[in-house]
């Protein structure tokens, strides 16, 4: 087997320095009755067999690159710089550890400093994590700090936080005894939100841009929430809109959290992603996950070590912050050496081609029968209302070789009335031509 | 000096200052690094992009006012900047990186080559399921290999990392407790477990009650007994344990428990050890979550991404979450709603966004097919005979708190060697640093004193092994022979020596500033 160095004679040798007749010496702890004999699965395989088998696998997935592209939702399809892939792949990036000895770990260090100042510039916040699973998980490790902060136990979500989030959040109140008030979806972005925050709430939870692609003007829903005591969660899935719009931070958000995939990673059947997590400089000590922070060496060099781990669940155990352990070190180090090569700039006009494509292929879809736009303001995704099932027609235009979006269906399958509602995001990746075909043919699916 | 909770010192000491006495600081291949804020600016990008025509935007009053501050580097900066801070981190492709309960094994590229085919790596989780049949076959596959090799009835695939399958695993313990309607919130779990495990157990509500540890460090049975009342809802097993031990009583623990109508939720940090050799379904466990970035290889990634699926018995797999794949004679299905529920399914609710670490899945079945059944049990086989290995290799001249006997995939020493030499196991783990090597895990599990945690697993060789063994066998008689310098002042030849915790804890610098002059300036 091509990855075990220990050879038939080395094996002798070492069970013989042991002082051990067999193998199965080492394993007398298992009783004897419960020791397996052997595994009903295959034997062992080359490369090629192995890049067969998986190949063939592979095969049966239509890439998102190779057709007209428009499904988004809480995942997005970005174009990524090559050297982003290559450099995370080196050996000392992508088979290292956790820097628990942070003398021989400080390129890791250094990348998690870099990427948490580029996560709180980018949000507006004056502090962030070292990054969570991903946006879900982050949104509900904010609903739990939030709960922590305030001392409060409910929390209400607006009617256009994506509905994984939502059902996230609510299985982990449910479990941990805590309220959710769940506004009903809102994909017209009318709901009013204010008046579901009263004295008893800790957070309020609102996503913008919103499931549905709206943009949600934060600061009188932070406004109202502070005078009640109760801390503003901004939530986004869609990372890119930050270069285009004003960030939660200066809109009042107390915690903001979001999916960091737009940058630096690959669409890849939704896992795994990169959680962002920032806040205010005063609630850092109940904030979950690893946190990297700047100090000296002893001969005054600087250097970075994780820090402020009294919060974690290593030392604090019942007591800690969270559970989490790990963070997304990996998909981080793709996001801060993707948002590296874009700067400011690129950032900025990456977000305006989003926009600008988003807008362009808004304005075509209408044109066909029966089609309303439901967003007066969106980024790179909104809203159609169609004249008949969804689903049908993005199963219609899949035949036709076109992936048009997610139908609100597929994430809210009790709700008949949302049923004709199409999701479409549209991104750099898309040319005019792909904005035609797709116009053309959904003139054709709905006639 | 500054000590942390677990008794480790968390400032330099008495680290000797000699200054770098070149003009750049640099040191040959070690290149100091600035910051990206230092050396990048605000009209560089390296990424060429054609601003749009002229558009009317529909961002409505919300469009940003304000700057981000994010300065960018063009290509040949940036791939410089990130190699030369890549070079100052230790991985396995470079050494032995023996952290126990962490099993630093070989990465596979094979799994990476996989893993970025177009067909897996640029499909998206919510496009039509008619598109991604070949990515639910995965999972699919993914989840038959994992319920044989555990023995177990089904499995959700969707946590993302370790600690979130446990919390997914206990999930769905306190989802079957509310289904019976019992009163049920204590979970029992033993001083030497991971801290993720009491965190899970609170995070959902449940009180912990400490199971003591016997001398040796596993769990005795009369102790569990002891604890158990129709209060408690579940024990928190990790086996192997986290001393190295195989809980040589987790069959009697687990009827115990199960005779008291609790649950047993298996840590499966360690399956490494007994991956082809034990199934975990016939010792009595309930419930496990399984490390693919352990046993199966998936890459660390400097910390992350994880993946942990959890396997349920059968009195457990009805609870499994949202989304899971149901095997039918016409294929699998993925289920991904309450509407699309069959009788006797009665998932707890959802863990994340989409399916899972899909992306994991990939490099891990990947793994699994290259080793076989055959070769999964053959690497379970090397991992313990390397770790009993380096035991007796070590065993003389190093302290084992639970007596010279067998282990299994990781050897555990306490710093009783160490007692009267003024060395502290930090210090003795800062001279591995100085001669090449990555240390052992530190200072767990608790219930040891100064514990060093040494996991070599399979990827070595025996020359490799034989090596670390001289190595550390030449520090502990430096040790002892009174070369104190060697272990206060270490590491000497890393790039960065001992580093200040304690101000790092005390005047948290979390983000990059400006400096003061440039701020003035700009005002």
């Amino acid at each position: 087997m091509r990855y075990l160095p220990l050879s038939g004679t080395d094996r002798s040798a070492m069970l013989a320095r042991i002082g051990v007749p067999s193998i199965d010496d080492l394993f007398a702890d298992i009783p004897k009755r419960l020791r397996v004999k052997g595994l009903d699965l295959p034997r062992a395989a080359g490369e090629m067999s192995v890049e067969r088998t998986l190949g063939r696998l592979a095969a049966k997935n239509v890439p998102a690159s190779t057709v007209p592209f428009f499904v988004g939702a809480g995942a997005y399809k970005h174009h990524v710089p090559a050297s982003v892939d290559h450099l995370i792949q080196r050996s000392e990036f992508l088979t290292s550890y956790t820097p628990y000895q942070p003398e021989i770990t400080q390129g890791t260090l250094q990348v998690l400093f870099e990427f948490q100042t580029q996560v709180a510039n980018l949000t507006g916040m004056e502090v962030a994590n070292a990054s969570m699973y991903d946006g879900s998980t982050a949104t509900a490790e904010a609903v739990l700090m939030a709960h922590r902060v305030t001392k409060r136990k409910k929390a209400v979500l607006a009617g256009g936080l994506h509905p994984h989030y939502r059902a996230v959040v609510e299985t982990t109140s449910a479990m941990a005894g805590d309220s959710v008030v769940a506004l009903a979806p809102d994909p017209a972005g009318t709901e009013d939100i204010l008046a579901a925050i009263d004295g008893e709430t800790s957070c309020v939870v609102v996503q913008s841009p919103s499931f549905y692609g709206h943009l949600i003007d934060l600061a009188p829903i932070a406004e109202k929430a502070h005078a009640n005591g109760a801390l503003l969660v901004a939530v986004f899935t869609e990372v890119m809109s930050l270069g285009l719009i004003e960030p939660p931070g200066a809109q009042g958000a107390d915690i903001v959290v979001g999916e960091g995939q737009s940058i630096g990673n690959p669409l890849t059947f939704g896992g795994p992603y990169v959680g962002l997590f920032a806040t205010r400089q005063k609630f850092v000590r109940q904030m979950p996950g690893r946190l990297c922070g700047e100090t000296v060496d002893a001969e005054g060099r600087r250097g970075f070590v994780l820090t402020l781990s009294t919060r974690e669940q290593h030392i604090r155990r019942d007591k800690a912050t969270s559970n989490i352990c790990t963070n997304s070190g990996l998909c981080a180090l793709a996001f801060t050496i993707h948002m590296t090569l874009l700067g400011e700039k690129g950032l900025g006009r990456l977000a305006r081609i989003n926009h600008a494509n988003a807008v362009e292929l808004a304005e075509m879809l209408v044109e066909a029968p029966g089609v309303t736009l439901l967003n007066d303001s969106f980024f790179n995704e909104f809203t159609l209302r169609l004249p008949k099932d969804a689903a049908g027609v993005v199963e219609a235009l899949a035949a036709r070789g076109i992936l048009a979006g997610v139908p609100v269906s597929r994430l809210e399958p009790g709700r008949p009335d949302l049923g004709n509602l199409l999701v479409v995001a549209s991104t750099e990746v898309n040319t005019v031509e792909d904005r035609t075909a797709f116009a053309a043919a959904l003139q054709e699916v709905l006639a | 000096m500054t000590m942390n909770t677990q008794g480790r010192p968390t400032a330099p000491g008495e680290a000797a200052v000699t200054a770098t006495d070149t003009f750049t600081g640099n040191r040959a291949l070690q290149i100091e690094e600035a910051l990206l804020f230092e050396i990048g600016r605000y009209d560089v990008t390296g990424v060429d992009l054609d601003e749009p025509e002229t558009f009317t935007p529909r961002l409505g009053k919300l469009a940003r006012k304000t700057p981000i501050d994010l300065p960018g580097l063009s290509e040949p900066e940036a791939v410089r900047h990130y190699v030369r801070l890549s070079q100052k981190n230790y991985s396995i492709d470079s050494g032995l990186y023996p952290l126990g309960s962490c099993t630093m094994k070989h990465n596979p590229r094979l799994n990476e080559k996989m893993a970025r085919l177009p067909g897996f790596a640029d499909v998206h989780p919510l496009q039509p399921l008619s598109t991604v049949a070949g990515a639910v076959d995965l999972m699919a596959e993914l989840g038959r290999w994992l319920l044989e090799m555990t023995g177990m009835t089904s499995v959700a695939l969707s946590p993302k990392a370790g600690a979130h399958g446990e919390l997914c695993g206990m999930m769905a313990i306190k989802a079957a407790i509310e289904a019976k309607g019992e009163p049920r919130n204590i979970v029992l779990v033993p001083e030497s477990a991971h801290g993720t495990n009491p965190a899970t157990a609170a995070l959902i509500g449940f009180k912990v009650v400490t199971v003591p540890a016997r001398a040796d460090g596993t769990v005795d049975p009369e102790a569990v007994k002891a604890l158990l009342s129709p209060q408690v809802a579940a024990i928190m097993l990790t086996n192997p344990n986290t001393c190295g031990l195989f809980e040589r009583d987790v069959v009697e623990i687990a009827a115990a428990v199960h005779e008291a109508g609790a649950y047993f939720y298996c840590d499966g940090a360690n399956f490494n050890a007994i991956v082809g050799k034990a199934k975990v379904g016939e010792l009595g466990v309930d419930a496990m979550h399984i490390n693919l970035h352990k046993t199966f290889s998936t890459p660390h990634g400097g910390g992350g991404p994880g993946a942990g699926p959890v396997v349920f018995s059968e009195r457990l797999a009805a609870f499994a979450p949202l989304p899971f794949v149901r095997v039918t004679a016409d294929g699998p299905v993925l289920v991904e709603n309450e509407v699309a529920l069959e009788g006797g399914e009665t998932p707890f609710g959802r863990m994340v966004a989409f399916h899972g670490q899909m992306g994991m899945f990939v490099r891990a079945l990947s793994y699994m097919l290259s080793h076989g059944g055959d070769g999964l049990r053959q690497a379970s086989e090397d991992a313990v005979l390397n770790a009993n290995y380096v035991r007796v290799g070590l065993r003389d001249l190093m302290s084992q708190p639970s007596g010279d006997r067998t282990c299994m995939h990781e050897v555990l020493f306490d710093d009783h060697f160490l007692d009267g030499t003024g060395i502290t196991t930090l210090d003795f783990a800062k001279a591995m640093i100085d001669e090449g090597y990555h240390p052992m895990t530190m200072y767990f599990p608790l219930v040891v004193h100064g514990a060093m945690l040494i996991e070599p697993t399979e990827s070595e060789s025996k020359a490799s092994l034989d090596l670390f063994v001289a190595t550390l066998r030449d520090l502990v008689l430096k040790a002892k022979a009174g070369d104190t310098a060697r272990f206060l002042e270490a590491p000497r030849f890393a790039p960065r020596r001992r580093l200040d915790e304690t101000r790092a804890a005390r005047q948290p610098k979390l983000k990059w500033e400006k400096p003061e002059p440039w701020s003035e300036a700009a005002e």
